[in-house]
C-alpha cells in the first residue's frame, strides 16, 4: 500500500510541475492547485498509513497521529486562499494586458508593436 | 570618555557648518575651527598621559555578539596621527576660507571637511579592528564627497569617482582581511589581535589575510599598482588636495600598515611584497613627477613617491626603519602640506598652476617664494630641513638590510635614484614657477595673498626647519612613544644631524648632485620619455569599467531572459542536481516498517487519481476537461484521507474542492478561449523529463519515510485532549487549543488574501465575452427554476448542518473551518443559483466585516485569558445542562473556533462573491475615500 500511495503523490507532483511549466496562467493555477493536492498527501502520510484508528479519543485503544492532520486541515484551506489568490491574480492580468501568457514579451517584439 | 569626544565631536558638529551656511564665511569658518580647536585640546589634555606610556582608552559595547564594540585607544601611533590630523586640519580651515570663492558653498565644504576629520581620527584612535573598518569606509566616502566637491565639472566627478571605486574595493579586501586576522585571533579587539600575532603568522590563513591587508593599504595610499587615481584626485580643491593628500588620507594606509605591523609584519613575505611595493612606487611616482607640467600634478606624483618611500621602510621591518618611516610620516605632512598651499596660492592669485605657463614669480611673490624654497627643500632633502633626516635614516637603512641575499645592493642604489629625482623635481618646482624670465599672459596679474592664507605655510615652513635644526627638542618624545607601538624590538630615539662622513651622507651628497643634473638635463630626458607610449589611466580605468559592465549586462541578458518558464525550470533542475546525491546516499529505499496489504478498492482509487492527473496535464489546452479532471483528482485525494483514518480532512479537503473548482470555473469566462498551441516538442520533453525527475524524487522521498517507523510528539496531545482541552476530537482540539496561536495565524492569513484578493478586482474591466469561441451565445435562461427551487430549499438545511457540525467539532470530526466552507458554500449555491441581484436583495451583508470580526472574535478569545493570569489563547471549559439537548460541554475554544468560522465564510465569500459580481452591475468600482 505505500509503494501505491507514493506513486501516487509521485503521479501528482510529476503532472503538476508539467502543468506549472507551462507558459499560460490557467493551467500554471491548476498546477499550482494540483500540487498543494500532492503536497498536502505528502505531509499527511508523515503520521504513517493507518486503517481504521480515527484520532478521536474513545473508541478504540489505538489512534493515528493527529499532528499532521491538524497542519494539513490548515495547509488545505490556505492552499484554498493561495489558489484563489493566484487565479484572480491571472484574471487581473489579463484584464491589464490582454493576454494570459506569463513570459514577459521579448523586448524586441514589444518595440515593434509600438 | 574625553577620547570618545574627541572623535565624535568632528560628526557631531558636521551639522553645524550647515546650519550656519546662510551666516557670512567667517562665521562658518570659525564654528568648524572652533569643532576642531576643541578636539585638538582634548588630544593636548590627553597627549601627557600617553607620552607617559599609559594608553588611554574607552570601551562601549555595540554589537558584542559580533565582536564589534565602540572603543577607542591613544597609544603613540594614534597620538602621533590625530596630533598631525588635527594640527594640520586647523591650518587648512584657516587656508581654506581664502582659498574658496565666493560662489563655493563653504558650509557644504566645512561640513565634508569636519566629517573627513572625524573619519581619520576614528581610524587612527579605533581599538576595534572592525570599528576601525568602519571609519575607513567613512573616509573613502567623505573623501569622495570632497574630491568632489566642485560637481559642476566633469574631471571632479570622475576623480571623485575613480577614488572611490579604488579605494572602496580596497575598502572590501580590508574588511576580509580584517575578518581572517578576527577569526584567528578570536576577537577584534588590537589588544587580543596583538596578543595572538605569533599565532597568526603561523596561521595557514596567514597569506591571504596579509594579501587582502595589504591590498586596503596599498588602494588607500596610492601604492603601485593602484597609484593612478591619486592624480586624478587633483581635481578636488586644492585645501582638500593638501589635506587630503599630504598629511591623511593617503597616510592611513600607511597607518594602517604601521599599526598591524607587529601582528603581520616581520615575515619574508611581508619584507618582500611592502619593500619592493613600496620601492617600485618610489621610483615611479619619482620619475613621473618630473614630467608633469600640472604643479599639483607634480606633488601628486611626488605625493606617491615619498608614500612609496615610507612603505618601503615599513616593509624593511628593523627598528631603525620602522623609526625612520614615523618621522617621514611626519615630515612629509609637514613639507607637503605646505606645498600644496603654495601650490593652491599660486593658482590662486595667478589663475595658472601650469608650469609652462608660470615662471618668473618671484618678483611679484617673493615671501611665497621663500615659504617654497624652504617646504622644497624638506622635500629635496637638503640638510637642516627635516626631509634630510629621514631621508638619511632611509639610507642607512638601506645598505644595513641583507634581505635580499646577493642582490641587496640594489635597494640602496635605487634608494639613490629615487633621491636624485626627489631633488630634481623640487627643483623643478621652485625654479620653474619663480624664477627665470617673467611670464606673460597669466589669467590674472600675480601678487601676494593675504598675509593669513599665507600664515598656514609659514607655520608649516617653520616647523620644516625647527625638526630639521633640533629633532630632539621637537619630536623624540613623540616618536619615542610611537615606536613603542609599533616595533617589537625596542629603540632609543637618537636622531641627529652629523654623524660624521659615512655612507648615508655620500648617499645624501650623490642625490643632491645627481639631482641637479637631472634637472639641468630634464630636456633630454623628456625627449627620451616620450619615446613611450602613455596611456592615460583615466582612459584605461574607464575602459575596465565598460568592460566589466558589459559583461555584467550580457550575463544578465543571458540569465534574466524575462521567461518564468525558464526560471521555475532553472530552480527545479538545481533541486534535482542537490537532492539526487542525498537520496543516493540512503541505503536503501524500502524501510523496516511493516507494510499495509494493497486492496482492489485502494488499487483502483490510486490509478484513478493517476490517470486523472494525467487527464488534468495532458488536456491542459481544453481547460473545461482539465479542470473537470482536476475535480476528479481533490474528490479522490478526499477519499484517501478518509480512506487513512483523516476524516477531518475529508471533509475540509471535500468543501474546498467544490468551492476552489467553482472558482475556477468562473474565472475561465474571463480567460482566453481560443489557446494556441505554444509549446514545441522540446520544451514538452524537456518539462517532461524534468517533471518525471521531480516527481520521482517526491515519490521515492515519500515511500522511504512512509517505510520507516517513526516516533511522535503526538502521544501528549491524544494524553491531554480530553483532560486539557475539553474536547475528544483531537485534530480539532489541536487547532482550536493546543496550536491556537497558528490558527489565528493561518485565519488572518486567510482573511488577508481575500482583501488582497478583493483589492486585485477593484477597477478592474475585464474582456466579457458575449458567446463562446464559435460564435453561440450565451444560454437565455441563466437561472434555471430548478436549480433555483430546490437550491432555496437547501439553504437552511445547509446552515443547520454547518451549524451542528460547528458544535459537534470538538469531538467529532467537524469544527470552524470544515462549517464555514459549508456555510458559505450554501451561500454560494444561492448565487449561483438565484443570481447576484437576488441575493443582494435578501441579505446584503459586508463579507469583509464578517471576516474581520472572525479573526477579532479569535484573537480577543485569545486575549480573554490574560483576564484570568494564563497565557495568550488558553482554554478553559465547563460542562453545562441545556433543557431538552442535555448534557453540553461549554469550552471557551468553541468561541475561538467561532472566530475561524466567521472568518472561514466571510474570506471565502469575500473571493467568490466579489469575483462573480464581475460579470454584473455589481462589479466593485474604485473607491471614494
Amino acid at each position: 500500500m505505500e509503494a501505491l500511495y507514493a506513486v501516487t503523490v509521485g503521479m501528482l507532483t510529476a503532472c503538476s510541475i508539467y502543468l506549472i511549466l507551462r507558459g499560460r496562467s490557467f493551467p500554471i493555477v491548476i498546477g499550482i492547485t494540483m500540487l498543494s493536492y500532492a503536497v498536502n498527501l505528502f505531509l499527511f502520510s508523515t503520521g504513517r498509513l493507518v486503517l481504521n484508528q480515527l484520532p478521536i479519543i474513545g473508541n478504540q485503544s489505538e489512534y493515528t497521529d493527529p499532528l499532521p492532520q491538524a497542519l494539513v486541515l490548515t495547509a488545505i484551506v490556505i492552499g484554498f486562499a493561495m489558489t484563489a489568490y493566484s487565479i484572480i491574480l491571472a484574471v487581473r492580468v489579463r484584464g491589464e494586458l490582454g493576454t494570459d501568457e506569463v513570459n514577459e514579451p521579448n523586448q524586441n517584439d514589444g518595440e515593434a508593436q509600438r | 570618555m574625553n577620547l570618545a569626544i574627541l572623535v565624535m565631536l568632528p560628526f557631531i558638529g558636521a551639522v553645524l557648518p550647515l546650519l550656519v551656511s546662510s551666516r557670512p564665511r567667517w562665521v562658518i569658518t570659525l564654528t568648524t575651527a572652533t569643532i576642531t580647536a576643541i578636539s585638538f585640546f582634548l588630544l593636548l589634555f590627553l597627549a601627557p598621559q600617553t607620552l607617559q606610556g599609559l594608553v588611554p582608552t574607552t570601551h562601549v559595547d555595540w554589537l558584542p555578539a559580533l565582536g564589534l564594540s565602540f572603543s577607542f585607544r591613544l597609544d603613540g601611533l594614534s597620538l602621533l596621527f590625530a596630533g598631525l590630523i588635527l594640527g594640520i586640519g586647523l591650518l587648512i580651515i584657516t587656508y581654506a576660507h581664502y582659498y574658496l570663492s565666493e560662489k563655493d558653498d563653504s558650509g557644504r565644504f566645512f561640513a565634508c571637511l569636519l566629517l573627513f576629520m572625524g573619519s581619520m581620527l576614528g581610524i587612527v584612535t579605533a581599538d576595534n579592528l572592525i570599528l576601525l573598518w568602519l571609519f575607513w569606509e567613512l573616509t573613502s566616502i567623505s573623501s569622495f564627497l570632497l574630491i568632489g566637491y566642485w560637481f559642476h565639472q566633469s574631471n571632479a566627478r570622475r576623480g571623485a569617482r575613480m577614488a572611490l571605486a579604488i579605494t572602496g574595493a580596497g575598502g572590501l579586501a580590508l574588511l576580509a582581511g580584517i575578518l581572517l586576522i578576527g577569526n584567528i585571533a578570536g576577537s577584534y579587539q588590537l589588544d587580543a589581535v596583538f596578543a595572538a600575532a605569533d599565532s597568526i603568522r603561523e596561521h595557514s590563513l596567514y597569506i591571504p589575510a596579509l594579501l587582502l591587508v595589504l591590498l586596503g593599504a596599498f588602494t588607500k595610499s596610492a601604492q603601485f599598482p593602484f597609484q593612478f587615481w591619486l592624480p586624478h584626485a587633483m581635481a578636488a580643491p586644492t585645501p582638500v588636495s593638501a589635506y587630503l593628500h599630504s598629511a591623511t588620507m593617503v597616510k592611513a594606509g600607511i597607518f594602517l600598515m604601521a599599526r598591524l605591523f607587529p601582528v603581520l609584519g616581520g615575515t619574508p613575505e611581508w619584507f618582500t611584497i611592502v619593500t619592493l611595493t613600496g620601492l617600485a612606487t618610489m621610483l615611479f611616482g619619482a620619475y613621473f613627477a618630473l614630467f608633469k607640467t600640472d604643479l599639483k600634478g607634480l606633488l601628486a606624483f611626488s605625493t606617491i613617491s615619498h608614500l612609496g618611500l615610507i612603505t618601503m621602510l615599513l616593509g624593511l621591518g628593523s627598528a631603525g626603519a620602522l623609526l625612520a618611516a614615523l618621522f617621514h610620516i611626519l615630515n612629509h605632512a609637514t613639507f607637503k602640506a605646505g606645498l600644496f598651499m603654495i601650490a593652491g596660492i599660486v593658482d590662486h592669485e595667478t589663475g595658472s598652476r601650469d608650469l609652462r605657463k608660470l615662471s618668473g614669480l618671484r618678483k611679484f611673490m617673493p615671501y611665497t617664494m621663500v615659504l617654497a624654497l624652504i617646504t622644497s627643500a624638506a622635500m629635496a632633502g637638503i640638510p637642516l630641513f627635516n626631509g634630510f633626516l629621514s631621508k638619511e635614516m632611509l639610507f642607512v637603512e638601506s645598505y644595513q638590510q641583507h634581505l635580499f641575499g646577493g642582490l641587496s645592493w640594489l635597494v640602496p642604489v635605487l634608494a639613490t635614484a629615487g633621491a636624485m629625482l626627489s631633488v630634481a623635481y623640487s627643483i623643478r618646482f621652485v625654479h620653474g614657477v619663480f624664477f627665470d624670465k617673467v611670464a606673460e599672459n597669466l589669467p590674472k596679474t600675480p601678487h601676494e595673498p593675504p598675509l593669513m592664507m599665507r600664515a598656514p605655510v609659514i607655520i608649516l615652513a617653520t616647523l620644516c626647519i625647527a625638526v630639521g635644526v633640533a629633532p630632539m627638542l621637537f619630536v623624540s618624545d613623540l616618536l619615542q612613544t610611537a615606536i613603542a607601538v609599533v616595533s617589537p624590538t625596542s629603540i632609543d630615539v637618537a636622531i641627529s644631524i652629523w654623524h660624521g662622513f659615512n655612507l648615508a651622507l655620500l648617499m645624501s651628497i650623490l642625490a643632491i648632485i645627481g639631482g641637479v643634473g637631472i634637472y639641468v638635463y630634464r630636456e633630454d630626458l623628456l625627449s627620451f620619455n616620450r619615446q613611450f607610449d602613455h596611456h592615460d589611466a583615466k582612459e584605461v580605468f574607464a575602459k575596465i569599467v565598460k568592460s566589466v559592465t558589459n559583461f555584467c549586462d550580457g550575463l544578465m541578458n543571458r540569465v534574466e531572459t524575462g521567461s518564468l518558464q525558464r526560471y521555475i525550470a532553472a530552480l527545479l533542475i538545481i533541486t534535482v542536481v542537490f537532492v539526487l546525491p542525498e537520496l543516493y546516499q540512503i541505503n536503501q529505499l524500502t524501510g523496516s516498517r511493516e507494510q499495509l496489504p494493497v486492496n482492489a478498492v485502494s488499487l483502483a482509487g490510486a490509478v484513478i487519481t493517476i490517470l486523472a492527473a494525467i487527464g488534468t496535464a495532458a488536456f491542459h489546452h481544453q481547460r473545461l476537461t482539465s479542470l473537470m479532471m482536476l475535480s476528479v483528482v481533490g474528490l479522490m485525494v478526499s477519499l484517501t484521507f478518509i480512506h487513512f483514518s483523516a476524516p477531518d480532512l475529508a471533509l475540509t479537503q471535500l468543501v474546498v474542492e467544490v468551492v476552489s473548482i467553482i472558482l475556477m470555473i468562473l474565472a475561465l469566462f474571463f480567460m482566453p478561449q481560443r489557446i494556441p498551441k505554444a509549446s514545441s516538442g522540446g520544451r514538452v520533453a524537456r518539462d517532461i523529463l524534468l517533471a518525471g525527475f521531480v516527481g520521482g524524487i517526491v515519490g521515492s522521498l515519500n515511500y522511504a519515510f512512509l517505510t520507516r517507523p517513526m516516533n511522535s510528539i503526538s502521544d501528549f496531545f491524544l494524553e491531554n485532549s480530553v483532560s486539557g482541552g475539553g474536547g475528544t476530537n483531537v485534530v480539532n482540539v489541536i487547532l482550536v487549543d493546543f496550536r491556537g496561536f497558528d490558527t489565528l495565524g493561518e485565519i488572518t492569513v486567510l482573511a488577508i488574501a481575500a482583501a488582497g484578493i478583493h483589492k486585485l478586482l477593484n477597477n478592474l474591466r475585464p474582456f466579457m465575452p458575449s458567446s463562446d469561441v464559435d460564435g453561440r451565445p450565451w444560454h437565455r435562461v441563466k437561472h434555471p427554476l430548478l436549480v433555483q427551487t430546490v437550491s432555496q430549499a437547501i439553504l437552511p438545511l445547509a446552515l443547520m448542518v454547518s451549524f451542528y457540525i460547528f458544535l459537534r467539532g470538538h469531538n467529532l470530526p467537524g469544527g470552524g473551518f470544515i462549517a464555514g466552507l459549508i456555510t458559505a458554500s450554501a451561500m454560494i449555491l444561492q448565487y449561483m443559483a438565484n443570481g447576484v441581484d437576488w441575493v443582494k436583495h435578501r441579505f446584503n451583508y459586508n463579507y469583509q466585516t464578517l471576516a474581520s470580526v472572525g479573526v477579532m472574535i479569535a484573537l480577543f478569545t485569545g486575549v480573554g485569558s490574560w483576564f484570568f493570569g494564563h497565557n495568550f489563547l488558553t482554554s478553559w471549559f465547563t460542562h453545562v445542562h441545556w433543557p431538552i439537548v442535555g448534557e453540553f460541554e461549554f469550552a471557551t475554544a468553541i468561541l475561538f473556533d467561532l472566530g475561524v468560522y466567521l472568518t472561514v465564510i466571510g474570506a471565502t465569500l469575500m473571493i467568490l462573491a466579489n469575483f462573480g459580481q464581475m460579470t454584473t452591475r455589481h462589479r466593485p468600482r474604485q473607491e471614494k475615500h
